[in-house]
């Protein structure tokens, strides 16, 4: 069982998002360079936070026509999970693989702080071990974090269930409060926020419990006992 | 910009002909204040810079601790002052830049950034709120990019700063001990310009910035491209790790000037570097332009040939340049061609050493006028003029601040910014505690109790972790040098500090001396900023969340002690006063028995009173908490004071300890052994903050509109330009 985690240039929650993969929930993990292809063996596909390309463009902008988007598609279409964090969920929105757009956050700043997070969804390779309405506290980190869909992919996110995570109270003016979503298949799923921040106790000042259940899913999705 | 007339002389006797231009803009870069520290030079020797954990090698930029294990530390502070001033937004992201490099430069990662921040009276000063929300956003979003959580730092806003902004970076960085770069070159090395691409910005930086700010030369300010840095900094890593670095240097104040003769000197070696090989950004580049020029993001590496092409796919990988400019030789000289021809040949030694100058000092007639004491009227009920401390723009909340940085990135932030000292862990299972404090209001009024109170106060701050004080970073900021007075203010700093230093056994591991700092309106306050690490053995147990109930009690003594206060200085509009001095036999008492309840378990938290006292001191431990608390003023040890004074002096070894109360005969017990002066002054619980005296309030405020008024303040005057006295008296 491995994950892959890629790497864009200018990506820099990889080494995190490894450590948690590997020293704190034991999988074996990966990492992928952009400009390589992902073999056929691997079980979950990672894109995880950072600044590629130097946020030049849009966030994710460019990191979207990396060649090795072209095989993290691939995996989509064959329904292997697949998590965006944080500039990971925006590279999967410029790709296309998750609807909606990320926007300037209403304050216009950057934001760092901790949040509530509520389970919408507990269908997803990633949310599998969540109880809905299940509150997860977790930090955000971004800039571009204002989640926005117009009305009418808004009544389809809401019919296809779509909508993964809400946060608890308004953050920086995101559609109906969205802090995640994913694709009709529900294999695919962004986020802002950052589960691999908050997993551990050490770092994690509230409650890690509820983060890990992230990374619990997706062991659960696997079939690998923990 | 050029060189003085005695220096001139001294070049052309050395060489015993005229020197070329290059030659003349690269003896101008490096012997400039800024890069050579020609007026400082001689008495930072006295700062003790040598201890168990320092490891010294030859041509570091950052200073190196050994924190068991296999593992260091490195550290650095510098400051980019000038250029903030000018261009706030791109003077202070590349400053976060220029210290991030010295940290890679030793081979390891950064793992923290540290700022602390100076600008003019934000209240009434537009400018300066402009200086500071550009200077923030440019650390924002240079920090952020490149993944390296900033996770502390101090804001502080002062009339002496007007026209001028003050910005100093601090960085950590970790790594295993077999990894740090050794900086040895063996014969037919080559030297290689890693990086960004050199172009027409920062032209003659270092010597601006050696000068008084007169002009706002732009061009002279350096463009940030946090982006570039981050490839640099995953592409050394990897040299490092594939053994393909055999020196390295960063490219700062100078530019390539400094970085080649200073390697240069640093080897006893001499390079031949020929500018046509340097990758520029503009075709028409001459090469005094390309010596000198201060583009970011560049590193300089010493390799040999057979490595060079590993390097080289490094760096193809990461889509970063990567010239090979000259050579490594043994005649000790820096030699630049541009082609065949030779545009400059120095001897290294000679160009990376200035003379050192002996400036004459003299006490400040200032000194002598400033008033010493001065009483206020007192009044029955001071919440008014706590409200009005705590929605201070130096003491209400910095959230606005530390939420735009990105200070959890890393995942090694125990304790988060907002309280005394931020807490990282170590993949060694220990746990690294930083804090940078200033404090100029004190350093004007006694610049030597001054300083030693900033570097106790970090002290402090650090202890208040459960963390023993293993190194510390000086970054002494004055103004004009040439005027005896302002260098008798600095020379009085540096001895302050290095009494203190001695005495603690802290080594200086890192520093920075910057001079010329002069306003329109004269010189800035002597502002030295003192940064001090400290080393945790296992996980910190504190803080924990303070419940109703559990008690309060203070170490130390509240003193007749409020010059450059800010009760004195913010209410009163009254600069004068007693400063604050450290006892330095209590302060390590103090230091040593709040170590030891910590490591005992016995209590909560700890906290440090400083700006604003024990007042509000106290009232920071509510807010944190959510819990409202009764104090007794009567309690407090020390001198018979005024009220007032219980309240907002500023004397320093003090600490707030809250405890669950089954504990206190414990810690009793040892603050006794230890003969610490120390007392129970109240108790947590309610909703409301208060004071008594005499059983009579002194003051009673509400702990959830106080918070708000504490946590919102400074966004409100930031964003809306709303102050809170101009709606609350």
């Amino acid at each position: 069982m491995k994950v892959g985690v890629v790497v864009f240039p200018g990506s820099n929650c990889d080494r995190d998002m490894y450590h948690v993969l590997t020293d704190v929930f034991h999988l074996d993990a990966e990492f992928f360079w952009h400009e390589k292809g992902l073999p056929e063996n691997i079980d979950a596909v990672i894109l995880p936070g950072g600044f590629s390309y130097g946020d030049r463009l849009r966030a994710g902008a460019i990191a979207s026509h990396s060649p090795i988007i072209k095989d993290v598609k691939k995996m989509a279409e064959k329904g292997i999970p697949v998590l965006g964090v944080c500039n990971g969920f925006q590279i999967l929105v410029e790709s296309g693989l998750l609807p909606g757009v990320l926007l300037k956050n209403d304050s216009l700043n950057f934001m760092c702080e901790w949040i509530n997070l509520i389970v919408e969804n507990n269908q997803t390779p990633f949310t599998n071990q969540f109880k809905l309405d299940e509150k997860i506290p977790i930090p955000i980190a971004n800039g571009e974090g204002r989640y926005y869909v117009d009305d009418e992919t808004m009544d389809k996110l809401k019919k296809k269930n779509q909508i993964v995570f809400r946060y608890s109270e308004v953050v920086n003016g995101s559609s109906n409060r969205i802090a995640g979503v994913c694709n009709e298949d529900g294999n695919v799923v962004g986020m802002m926020p950052h589960p691999e921040r908050a997993v551990e106790s050490d770092i994690n000042p509230i409650d890690n419990k509820p983060s890990s259940l992230i990374f619990e899913s997706l062991l659960t999705k696997m079939g690998v006992s923990k | 910009m050029s060189l003085e007339e005695r220096e001139l002389n001294e070049l052309k006797s050395k060489i015993g002909r005229d020197p070329t231009s290059t030659e003349l803009q690269i003896v101008a870069a490096e012997w400039s204040e800024h890069c050579s520290y020609k007026s400082s030079k001689k008495h930072l020797k006295m700062l003790p810079m040598d201890g168990p954990l320092v490891i010294n090698e030859k041509g570091y930029d950052s200073g190196v601790l050994d924190v068991g294990d296999g593992y260091v530390i490195t550290a650095h502070i510098e400051s980019h002052n000038h250029p903030s001033a000018v261009e706030p937004y791109g003077g202070a992201a590349t400053g976060v830049g220029g210290v991030i490099r010295d940290i890679l430069s030793a081979g390891t990662r950064p793992i923290a950034i540290f700022d602390g921040l100076r600008f003019g009276n934000i209240e009434k000063d537009l400018q300066a709120r402009w200086l500071f929300k550009n200077a923030v956003t440019g650390i924002a979003d240079y920090g952020n990019c490149l993944g390296i959580p900033t996770i502390g730092g101090e804001v502080e806003f002062d009339e002496c700063y007007e026209n001028y902004a003050m910005v100093d970076v601090a960085a950590l960085g970790f790594g295993k001990k077999e990894n740090l770069i050794k900086n040895h070159v063996e014969k037919d090395d080559i030297v290689v310009l890693m990086g960004g691409s050199t172009g027409r910005d920062g032209i003659g930086g270092s010597q601006f910035a050696s000068d008084s700010l007169e002009s706002e030369d732009r061009s002279a300010v350096q463009i940030p491209d946090p982006f570039i840095e981050k490839l640099i900094i995953e592409a050394v890593l990897q040299a490092r790790n594939d053994g393909l670095i055999h020196a390295m240097k960063d490219l700062g104040g100078g530019g390539l000037s400094c970085a080649v003769s200073e390697t240069a000197d640093a080897m006893e070696i001499g390079i031949e570097m020929d500018v046509d090989k340097v990758h520029t950004r503009e075709s028409d580049m001459n090469p005094d332009e390309i010596m000198v020029s201060e583009s970011q993001e560049r590193m300089l590496v010493v390799t040999s040939e057979t490595k060079f092409e590993k390097l080289q796919e490094i760096c193809n990988k990461f889509r970063i340049g990567c010239s090979v400019i000259g050579h490594v030789k043994f005649d000790n000289n820096v030699h630049i061609k541009k082609g065949e021809n030779t545009i400059a040949n120095l001897p290294a030694d000679f160009v990376a050493n200035a003379t050192l100058l002996d400036l004459p000092s003299k006490e400040p007639t200032y000194l002598k006028t400033i008033q010493t004491e001065k009483k206020f009227d007192l009044i029955s009920d001071y919440s008014n003029v706590m409200t009005k401390l705590l929605a201070s723009p130096n003491i209400a909340s910095k959230i606005w601040v530390y939420s735009q940085y990105d200070h959890e990135v890393g995942i090694r932030t125990v304790v988060k910014p907002g309280t005394d000292a931020s807490v990282l862990r170590l993949d060694n299972g220990k746990y690294l505690s930083a804090k940078i404090d200033g404090n100029p209001k004190q350093c004007y009024i006694n610049p030597r109790e001054g300083a030693i109170g900033c570097f106790e106060e970090a002290c402090r701050n650090v202890v208040c972790t459960g963390a023993r004080p293993i190194g510390m970073l000086d970054h002494l900021q004055f103004g004009n040098p040439n005027d005896p007075e302002i260098f008798w203010t600095f020379l009085e700093s540096l001895k302050g500090l290095t009494d203190f230093a001695k005495s603690f056994e802290i080594p200086c591991v890192g520093g920075k001396v910057s001079l010329y700092n002069e306003t329109p309106k004269g010189s800035i306050k002597p502002t030295p900023v003192i940064g001090v690490i400290g080393l945790i053995d296992k996980k910190p147990s504190v803080p924990q969340k303070i419940s109703k109930d559990d008690c309060l009690l203070i170490i130390g003594d509240t003193k007749d002690e409020l010059g450059g206060s800010e009760y004195f200085e913010y209410v009163h509009k009254f600069i004068g006063g007693k400063c604050p001095a450290v006892d330095f036999e209590d302060s390590k008492k103090h230091m040593e028995s709040v170590l030891d309840i910590i490591d005992k378990n016995l209590i909560k938290s700890a906290h440090d009173c400083s700006k604003g006292g024990l007042a509000i001191a106290v009232s920071e431990i509510c807010m944190t908490n959510q819990i409202g608390c009764n104090i007794s003023l009567d309690k407090v040890p020390g001198e018979k004071l005024d009220v007032d004074r219980v309240l907002f002096s500023e004397s320093h070894s003090r600490y707030l300890i809250s405890f669950d109360k089954k504990n206190f005969s414990q810690i009793e017990d040892i603050l006794n052994a230890n003969k610490v002066s120390f007392k129970q002054i109240g108790q947590f619980g309610g909703e409301q903050i208060q004071f008594t005296k005499d059983s009579k309030l002194t003051i009673d405020l509400n702990l959830k509109k106080t918070h708000e008024i504490w946590l919102h303040a400074l966004t409100n005057l930031v964003l809306h330009g709303k102050k809170f006295s101009d709606n609350n008296g």
